[in-house]
């Protein structure tokens, strides 16, 4: 499989997020420039990554005018025809922009811009150790579509503490339900608030987001 | 013709503002209690050339629910100016 990293003007995690796939996961990695649109080289199997950062400058709101960049009208096509596509962060907010996921990221609701080390949990109680940085990053749906999210085990991570327990106070942005991050009801559309491409390096003393990207993208290479 | 269309962005009534309760805070350090509550949101002109004022918050309304506002967090108003 390969990966495609579309770089906005103002992404500024798309070298860390090339740097975790090619360097520490060696993983065959594409730049995509945003003004261009041609993933022809890409099929279902492969991933394109929306990366982190202030697309557009965050102008109007996260992620809003990235939408309508002549990529992501490719990237959008991909992702219904089935491909995948995974954004953090700011790529998480074109995600929900464009649609392809629900929902919407709101401002941190204690106004502050949050940049630490949090704890997230998947389903089946597995817990990691990411970063996140934002301040635009709490999400908010509406209770049926929330519901919905929960039925179809769309929820694909929480914030919890230390232990995998779900509480307040280990919700960094007062995101609803403590969801860090959703896919799609097909399950090719993957977005999260927290950066697993910043925890992918055993020289920075943190590889639990090589795991998070390995079960989302690689689980079927690793069975082979 | 040319009209000039304001379009009124904010966020949902149901939704914590905390641009607009930080500026609370503000506005209580000013001494000024009776605010009781402020939400802070968005307007934005648009100049559009229109056959008709209909014409022009129609196109308005496009803009808006295609791009301006995103109802998913926010509500939009249109108003032409005379």
């Amino acid at each position: 499989m390969k990966f495609g990293v579309v770089v906005f003007p103002g992404s500024n995690c798309d070298r860390d997020m090339y740097d975790a796939l090619a360097c520490d996961m060696q993983q065959d990695v594409t730049m995509l420039w945003h003004k261009e649109k041609d993933l022809s080289k890409f099929s279902k199997e492969d991933c394109i990554v929306l990366p982190g950062g202030f697309s557009y400058g965050d102008y109007l709101r996260c992620g809003a005018i990235a939408r309508f960049s002549p990529m992501m009208q490719s990237v959008i096509d991909f992702a219904n025809d089935g491909g995948k596509v995974f954004g953090v962060c700011n790529g998480f907010q074109i995600l929900c922009e464009s649609h392809l996921l629900p929902g919407a990221l709101l401002r941190n609701a204690h106004q502050q811009f949050v940049s630490k080390n949090i704890f997230i949990t998947d389903d089946t109680n597995n817990v990691f150790k990411i970063p996140i940085a934002h301040g635009e990053g709490r999400f908010f749906a509406d209770e049926n579509t929330l519901d919905e999210l929960a039925a179809n085990g769309q929820i694909l991570y929480k914030y919890c503490d230390e232990k995998g327990r779900i509480t307040d106070a280990s919700n960094p942005n007062g995101a609803m339900r403590n969801i860090a991050g959703v896919c799609n009801v097909n399950r090719n559309v993957f977005g999260m608030m927290p950066h697993p491409e910043r925890a992918t390096s055993k020289g920075l003393g943190n590889i639990d987001g090589r795991i998070i990207i390995q079960n989302l993208f690689m689980a079927e290479q690793l069975m082979k | 013709m040319n009209y000039s269309v304001e379009i009124k962005v904010m966020p949902l009534k149901e939704l914590l503002d905390p641009q607009g309760k930080a500026v609370m805070g503000g506005l209580q350090n000013l001494g000024l209690e009776n605010v009781e509550d402020v939400r802070v949101g968005k307007n934005i002109t648009l100049q559009i050339n229109a056959a008709s004022a209909e014409e022009a918050i129609e196109l308005a309304t496009i803009a808006s629910k295609k791009l301006l506002a995103n109802p998913v967090m926010e509500y939009f108003e249109v108003f032409v100016n005379k």
